[in-house]
């Protein structure tokens, strides 16, 4: 355990110590911060627009803002965690420094989960630039917290499952800018799927949109809390988290 | 400390180390030599855990390298051929990081960083970026890197490469002082390294040992042999190079005749002489006798730089000298 956290830390150093974390917090909470404030605005201008003509409709801080927003955010994030994934291998390998993680007496496994555990971490960082905004919501206005809370536990583990893919693509190359590519790749096939396999019933289409990460993240932004969603990315995480540690292994025997 | 036995380690199409075995002692400082490629760096990284074997026993400090590596690792200093340091991290910082991975309390740790930061001279520039330093520096915190956690063995992968002659000395010196309390292992390609700061030189060349033994006495193993360069003329311009060769060959204490070069019908040849034998009188006359011009004949000193090129050879040759060398030993 300590050294997992050694590695997280030595991570979470290298990120903060570069641009790196504070370019992706900015990117974040700018995007986020632009969709926080379309949606706020259309919903104060239709909640006007209704009363003036007499209509009393419910309206619904959940439904109608956060839901859709950290759907919104949800979407961003795929975009993001190749920047956050693509630098923890692939630079070790290509300074060598993987040399010293390898040779010095700590397994594998743990520098796998310290620098997995340290891209969860300022992934949390970005996720807590969201948070900002909607903590303003709360003060303005009494919207459920559970549901909100639920939504953030899904993107969590979707990032968390995402994370891990991405640091398993980056231990196949020494090169971060095709770690990066390859993972933003394999994110936008994620999230296209999704859209494609939307309105088909097939089979096929049926897998597809089971194996497409993003479609897990639905039932826990409507506030729902899925075990069959959460044990999907749990098994997720630790599979892809497994075929990083094969990938580690296999460097011993071809490098 | 270190027990070697048939060794071999195979790449998908290379074959980089080819069964080779030998024994380190205990506090020795052992070079390890050899042309770049030879298969140096990959020697030490199996030793150091860092790849698997594909056949043969490695020993480190008492444990096998594929049965309780982590127990090798945690009795091994490995320095690299490019020092594996965080650009973005201060070397103070670097070095605890490091102290830490290998297993030191963190009671103990503040004061082993002051010890190795003094003891590689880097004290000067402890919080500065790593990635601002020059490469000397770089090198030193490597070395520094390396001997944090008071290792048994020590394995540097050519430390001295990107320093200054002044550096040079002190991480010679540096490494004498380390000797004793621990094994030392460095490769190199440069022969006065070797000549400066080891006792026993290991030679390996094309992945095969071609020699292990004290410095001394691989100097004196060939000091004692002589080697003459000969230039040769014949009067009607056209010697034969064979028939030359030949007739040079047939000399006795002639171990070998090397073909340097023909021109203009000059002929120039290295010949080298068995162990204590003079045969610059007995060339002359052979050549006189033949009816051919001895234009040119020297004396050429031999010195570990000479050594190191016969043994590990180069082209053609190299073959036959590997077996040659090996039925030696």
């Amino acid at each position: 355990m300590r050294n997992v956290l050694l590695i997280c830390s030595k991570e979470l150093k290298g990120y903060f110590a570069s641009p790196i974390a504070y370019l992706l917090m900015a990117f974040f909470a700018l995007i986020f911060g632009f969709g926080f404030y379309t949606a706020t605005r259309d919903v104060a201008k239709f909640a006007f627009q209704a009363q003036m003509m007499g209509q009393q409709q419910p309206m619904s801080v959940n439904d109608q803002i956060i839901r859709p927003l950290l759907g919104f955010a949800s979407t961003i994030t795929l975009f993001l965690i190749p920047m956050i994934t693509m630098r923890l291998f692939a630079e070790e390998k290509r300074a060598g420094t993987i040399e010293l993680l390898m040779t010095s007496p700590i397994t594998d496994i743990e520098i796998i989960l310290g620098k997995w555990l340290g891209s969860v971490i300022l992934y949390l960082c970005l996720l807590g630039m969201s948070a900002l905004n909607v903590v303003m919501l709360f003060a303005w206005s009494k919207p459920d917290f559970k549901p909100v809370l639920i939504a953030y536990l899904g993107l969590i583990l979707q990032g968390a499952c995402l994370l891990a893919i991405g640091a398993f693509i980056s231990t196949t190359t020494r090169n971060q800018i095709i770690a990066g590519g390859v993972t933003f790749f394999v994110c936008l096939m994620l999230w296209l799927l999704s859209w494609f396999t939307a309105f088909d019933t097939g089979a096929v289409a049926s897998v597809i949109s089971y194996l497409s990460i993003v479609t897990h993240f639905e039932n826990f932004s409507k506030g729902v809390l899925s075990i069959k969603d959460t044990i999907f990315y749990l098994s997720m995480i630790f599979f892809a988290l497994f075929l990083t540690a094969r990938s580690m292994e296999s460097l011993r025997w071809r490098s | 400390m270190i027990k070697v036995e048939g060794l071999t380690k195979r790449y998908p199409r290379t074959l980089a180390v080819d069964n080779i075995s030998f024994e380190v002692e205990k506090g020795q400082i052992v070079g390890f030599l050899g042309p770049n490629g030879a298969g140096k760096t990959t020697t030490m990284r199996v030793l150091t855990c860092f790849l698997p074997p594909s056949s043969g026993n490695v020993n480190v400090a008492g444990f096998d390298v594929v049965e309780s590596p982590m127990e090798v690792k945690k009795r091994i200093g490995y320095l690299p051929e490019t020092p594996p340091v965080y650009p973005e991290m201060e070397v103070s910082e670097y070095l605890t990081f490091v102290g830490k991975l290998k297993g030191i309390s963190n009671a103990d740790i503040a004061r082993r960083v002051d010890e190795v930061m003094g003891r590689c001279n880097v004290g000067d520039v402890r919080s500065k970026l790593i990635g601002k330093l020059s490469k000397g520096y770089r090198q030193r915190v490597g070395l520094a890197q390396a001997i944090i956690h008071n290792p048994d063995v020590l394995i540097l992968d050519e430390p001295t490469s990107g320093l200054d002659p002044k550096q040079i000395i002190e991480i010679r010196e540096l490494l004498r002082s380390l000797a004793g309390d621990h094994t030392i292992i460095l490769s190199t390609h440069i022969l006065s390294e070797v000549e400066h700061s080891c006792e026993r030189v290991i030679i390996i060349s094309q992945g095969k040992l071609v020699a292990i033994d004290s410095v001394a006495n691989l100097t004196n193993r060939l000091r004692g042999s002589e080697s003459v360069a000969l230039e040769v003329e014949s009067p009607d311009g056209r010697p034969n190079p064979t028939d030359v060769q030949q007739r040079l060959e047939q000399v006795s204490g002639v171990s070998r005749v090397m073909m340097k070069e023909s021109k203009n019908g000059r002929l120039s040849f290295t010949i080298e002489s068995l162990q204590g034998r003079s045969i610059r009188a007995d060339l002359a006359r052979s050549v006189v006798n033949a009816g051919w011009n001895l234009s040119e004949m020297r004396a050429i000193g031999l010195s570990l730089e000479d050594i190191f090129l016969e043994l590990t050879g180069s082209g053609a040759d190299k073959e036959a000298k590997d077996k040659d060398k090996g039925g030696q030993q």
